[in-house]
């Protein structure tokens, strides 16, 4: 079981970043639980500052933008 | 936008086939652009009403405009993604924080031009920056100069109005970007900002590893900004064309050189007045701007109102409310609305 953390206020792109990590968890057949962090303040304490960001299991892996379907995997599976 | 299945698709692509897409891509864009004026009098031609009647001369503005500024658009939103792939907000506030402070403001200006942000990221940067100890007034630098001189604004007052006023809106507003900057850093604001961002001690940053982008990864993000950006702005270069074709066609000039001439010196501050409130973006304002400009209207006139259209926006002020004090806003809208005014002026004056 992963915990991913997805960090934004909930733009179009936070949701977009979510569903690709549905997706990818279901490619690897993972479960995941995702968390959102949509509060600008835990936001900056995890030390984001493009939006959206994931972190998997506490470890920040990706800032800004949407991620690579492909390097979501390998974060999922690491 | 991004959430469409389509996205995936060209991600795939073999990077070869992203080396000849693209510059076929370009020859068609060309190809295009040299069709405009005959396409906008074929299509005006085709309606029932006469080629120099005030209907024909704002129709034919209309498709004309529409074309070239979506067509400018996509190939000014590729290569700015494309450039912009190279510049990070992590990478950018690594280059100010080392830096003495003279040398921050017209450094986070330049940075604030090339470093990809979008509003709703601009609270948590704005943290980011602070926290790691960038002086309030250079990260302001940075925050007024993203918009204000954004490639977009300044690439279609290029290809629309012409690269004498590109370039001075471009000298001024990188002017009034760093100098604002320098202003409010020089009041000492830091105990205007909302408490809980003082008290803020952000951990360290979040270290990411260095991607490495190949040249066709880069080109496939300036092709996604082309979408996402096309996607959300067209309608707001719609609106702003049609308005301008409005005035193209139906405003007299006697009327335009009394409101907006260089004679009336309240025109400058009521420009500002005005363009406040409008919320569009550069895309919008910039075909306003074109048929305001072919009626007479003063070039400072219009200058103050395009920059406060685009470089002060009531929606971003609300964004920045969940750090920054009414007081310390007003303070930042003062100063820039200043910066604009005496633009204006000049440039009534001097022209």
């Amino acid at each position: 079981m992963k915990t991913v953390k997805v960090f934004g206020p909930g733009c179009k792109r936070c949701a977009a970043a979510e569903t690709m990590i549905h997706e990818a968890a279901d490619n690897l057949g993972l479960e995941v639980e995702i968390e959102k962090v949509t509060d600008a303040r835990s936001i900056a304490m995890a030390g984001v500052m493009s939006t959206p960001g994931i972190a998997v299991d506490g470890k920040l892996v990706h800032a800004g933008g949407l991620p690579d379907a492909g390097k979501l995997e390998s974060w999922l599976s690491a | 936008m991004t959430t469409e299945t389509e996205d995936t698709a060209p991600r795939h692509a073999p990077d070869w086939l992203w080396y000849v897409g693209v510059p076929v891509a370009g020859v068609i864009w060309y190809v295009l652009y040299a069709q405009l004026i005959p396409f906008s009098e074929w299509v005006t031609a085709l309606l029932p009403v006469a080629r120099d009647s005030h209907s024909g001369e704002a129709i034919a503005f209309f498709v004309y405009d529409v074309p070239k500024v979506l067509l400018l658009l996509a190939l000014i939103v590729f290569v700015t993604g494309v450039l912009r792939s190279w510049f990070s907000p992590e990478k950018t506030r690594a280059i100010l924080a080392g830096k003495r402070e003279i040398a921050g403001y017209p450094l986070a200006a330049l940075l604030g031009v090339f470093t990809p942000f979008c509003s709703c990221s601009s609270v948590p940067l704005f943290i980011g920056f602070v926290s790691a100890g960038i002086p309030l007034g250079v990260t302001f630098s940075f925050l007024i100069a993203g918009p204000m001189v954004g490639p977009v604004g300044l690439g279609l007052l290029y290809g629309l109005v012409g690269w004498q006023i590109a370039t001075i809106y471009l000298v001024f507003g990188f002017t009034i970007a760093t100098v604002a900057g320098w202003i409010m850093g020089r009041m000492g604001l830091e105990r205007y900002l909302q408490d809980w961002v003082r008290e803020l001690n952000t951990g360290p940053v979040g270290d990411l590893p260095d991607e490495r982008l190949s040249f066709a990864d880069r080109l496939k993000i300036g092709l996604d900004q082309v979408r996402e950006i096309l996607g959300k702005v067209w309608i707001w270069v719609v609106i702003g064309i049609s308005i301008g074709a409005l005035i193209h066609g139906y405003v007299p000039e006697a009327m335009m050189l009394r409101i907006m001439g260089g004679e009336a010196w309240w025109s400058v501050p009521a420009a500002v007045v005005v363009g406040v409130p409008m919320y569009t973006n550069a895309a919008g304002v910039i075909p306003i701007v074109e048929a305001l400009l072919g009626k007479g209207a003063a070039l400072g006139t219009t200058l103050a109102f395009m920059m406060s259209v685009i470089a002060l926006s009531l929606p971003e002020m609300i964004i920045l409310k969940q750090v920054l004090t009414y007081r310390l806003i007003a303070v930042f809208i003062a100063v820039v609305a200043a910066g604009i005014l005496a633009t204006g002026f000049l440039f009534n004056i001097i022209l």
